[in-house]
């Protein structure tokens, strides 16, 4: 079963989003995918297949593109011109590099965290409030507010904010405005949300917060996240998928399993080095 | 016990040692000399910026030696001064002062019974007594060197009158220009000036920040575009007289019809002449465009790409995310080198004269297609002439530029704080 990714309206897409769970095997897979910034090939040849509502994680070293891959999960990629994709990223069995697949359709139905809390420079409201008016919300007043309410209490930050919705996102605190981000990724309804490393600025007690609400967020979401903390790699996920470089600076995968065998059985050498410290 | 602290002691001067080794007092003088200078250079612009206020303010105001043609004693033979005279005493005055021709042109503009008393009165002063500026003194002079004056104007004008002028009065910003010092003012220098700048914003802005968002945002970095790029920043430099011969060139001669209001039906309009306010905001905005454009670009960069990626992520289009989060935060940026492009454009004379601005003109301007003056033609066509008095009057009109000028900027400024407050 395929379901187009063409010719969106809001209300389809919620209805669309309850078929995920039945619809094929995996949330997304990558199958044989190259990317290249101009001459140079970034990542080469990845095939790897997400589980659906499972947390994944992608760890590996500097610089051995794994948020490449991220990015390429929602055509991000597609921002830096001399970027070009080869191979196939299968989202409902369909591939999102087709020419005829809209990437602002793409990023609609597989939403972004990023690395640095980037909250629009607006009230708290409007930052969730604008993602479903671009997408074509045609609620009432009524509706978006509880919009709104939904997304901040499924980020965990409704008992926080709740009195003060109208300041600015900006106000909040590094942690807050994370959750702030992820409460405008989930206003929008997506299948899956990509995480790019989205505790490296936060405190520990911060990211603790985060991490309990990715694994809250996991019952619904198909989680994504790219980090470089092997400890929140091996807590929160389900999955994980091990990068490294090779002699040209390519980066490929070297192994994906569940995080259990990664992390206690892993079949390379290569990993088992990594992960107990020896390089990287 | 003291011997750790012999010890403590010699560690001590180690480290004294150590810390005073490295110049560190050449080093610092070094500092405090460049401190010197660039302190020195700011007072040094402060300075000259001052003098050269002083010297303005100092020629707007100030003694004038007036001497009259015909005493305005000898009109009437019992002395009552012109405010008591009945109109019918006017007319006769005039009548009997001023030739058959001109009275004529006088009554053809409007009969002379129907004059009030006071236009009367001002048609004899200005064409019976003819009031005449003898000599002009600054505010210094006027100050510091009251007997010097004196002693001048028992010896050489006696007959004068000695009077302090300010040049810069209310008359002199609410009259329109006139062939005498006296009466000219800077009304119809300003309305022009304003009206020039309205069309020049009104167009350069919205032509300047679409092309700096596609330059920016749209195009893709090929040869094309790296050409366009360097001309607009090659266009920037380029001197402004060059573009009053383009504007010349193209809004006053080649487009003529439209730019005179011909096409519109503008009623006093020469299909051949487009020397018009048009004409002058046309060239004007093209003079700022890469000025705008450059600025605005650079505000358009400044935009963290952190925000556009916010934006694409919650499956925003490229135009939602430039209209709702690249412009708004750009804005305080584009609006500064908007203010600088409008206070260059105010100030300017070259282009404006080439294009046609009016030297010697009376009458308000009527919408664009009005023939015009600007301010800083009129200070230069009154600075040009060599009578003291007209480079008083220019030295007033100095000040109400640079006041306008400065009203404009807050204007902007405070606009773009607003702009920028609530967007951070």
């Amino acid at each position: 079963m395929t379901i187009s990714l063409k010719m969106p309206t809001h209300n389809e897409q919620v209805e669309t989003t309850s078929q995920t769970s039945t619809n094929g095997k995996f949330a997304i897979e990558a199958k044989n995918l190259s990317i290249y910034y101009g001459d140079f090939k970034a990542v080469k040849d990845i095939s790897v297949s997400i589980e659906p509502k499972r947390i994944t994680s992608m760890i590996g070293p500097s610089g051995c593109g794994k948020s490449t891959v991220l990015r390429a999960f929602n055509r991000m990629n597609d921002l830096i011109p001399i970027s070009r994709a080869e191979g196939e990223v299968l989202f409902h069995g369909q591939n999102i590099y087709d020419t005829y697949v809209d990437p602002v359709q793409v990023r609609r139905r597989i939403g972004m965290v990023f690395q640095k809390p980037n909250p629009f420079p607006k009230s708290i409201y409007e930052n969730i409030a604008w993602g479903a008016r671009v997408n074509g919300f045609k609620g009432s007043k009524s509706n978006l507010d509880q919009l709104v309410e939904e997304s901040l209490k499924g980020a965990a930050l409704w008992d926080e904010v709740n009195d003060k919705l109208h300041q600015s996102g900006l106000s909040l605190s590094g942690g807050q405005q994370q959750r702030l981000c992820i409460a405008r990724t989930i206003a929008i309804k997506p299948d899956i949300i990509l995480m790019d490393e989205p505790c490296s600025a936060l405190d520990p007690i911060a990211t603790l917060r985060i991490e309990e609400l990715m694994t809250e967020l996991s019952r619904e979401y198909t989680i994504i996240i790219v980090t470089h903390n092997m400890q929140q790699a091996a807590r929160v996920s389900d999955f994980t998928a091990f990068f490294t470089i090779d002699e040209n600076r390519s980066g490929y995968l070297i192994e994906f399993g569940s995080t259990t065998q990664i992390f206690t059985n892993p079949t390379q050498k290569i990993t088992e080095d990594y992960i107990t410290g020896r390089f990287g | 016990m003291s011997s750790i602290n012999s010890f403590r002691e010699q560690r001590k001067k180690e480290k004294e040692k150590e810390f005073s080794s490295n110049n560190l007092p050449k080093r610092h003088l070094i500092g405090r000399i460049w401190r010197y200078i660039y302190t020195l250079s700011t007072f040094f612009g402060i300075l000259i910026l001052a003098v050269l206020l002083l010297d303005i303010v100092n020629d707007s105001f100030g003694y004038i030696a007036i001497s009259e043609k015909v005493p305005v004693a000898t009109l009437s033979a019992d002395g009552t001064p012109l405010e008591m005279m009945p109109k019918s005493q006017l007319i006769s005055i005039l009548k009997e002062h001023l030739s058959k021709n001109r009275i004529k042109t006088l009554e053809k503009a409007k009969p002379l019974d129907e004059l009030t008393e006071e236009e009367l009165i001002a048609i004899i002063i200005e064409d019976v007594v003819q009031l005449q500026i003898e000599k002009v003194w600054g505010l210094y002079d006027s100050i510091f060197r009251k007997d010097e004056i004196n002693a001048f104007m028992a010896q050489e004008l006696p007959e004068a009158t000695l009077t302090f002028t300010h040049w810069l009065d209310r008359a002199f910003i609410t009259s329109p220009q006139s062939s005498s010092a006296l009466y000219a003012g800077v009304r119809t220098a300003i309305m022009g000036s304003l009206y020039v700048i309205f069309i020049t914003v009104a167009v350069a802005f919205p032509i300047g920040i679409g092309a700096a968002i596609y330059l920016q945002e749209y195009a893709t970095d090929n040869w094309i575009n790296q050409v366009i790029e360097t001309n607009i920043n090659n266009l920037a430099g380029v001197p402004s007289i060059i573009y009053g011969m383009l504007g010349l060139a193209i809004f006053v001669r080649v487009m003529a019809p439209l730019t005179s209001g011909a096409l519109f039906g503008y009623p006093s309009a020469d299909p051949n002449n487009g020397r018009t306010i048009l004409s002058a905001g046309l060239t004007m905005s093209l003079l700022i465009l890469p000025v705008i454009i450059i600025n605005a670009q650079e505000a358009i960069k400044a935009v963290p790409n952190s925000l556009r990626e916010a934006a694409f992520g919650v499956g925003a289009t490229k135009w939602q995310t430039v209209w709702n989060h690249v412009i708004p935060n750009a804005m305080s940026g584009i609006l500064t080198g908007t203010i600088l492009s409008i206070s260059r454009a105010f100030g300017e004379t070259a282009p404006l004269i080439i294009v046609g601005a009016t030297t010697y003109i009376t009458f308000d301007p009527d919408g664009v297609f009005s023939k015009f003056t600007s301010l800083p033609v009129q200070i230069y066509q009154w600075a040009a002439r060599p009578q003291d008095e007209f480079r008083s009057i220019a030295a007033a009109a100095i000040i109400v530029l640079m006041v306008l000028l400065l009203a404009l900027n807050t204007t902007a400024i405070l606009l773009r704080n607003r702009f920028s407050r609530r967007y951070q």
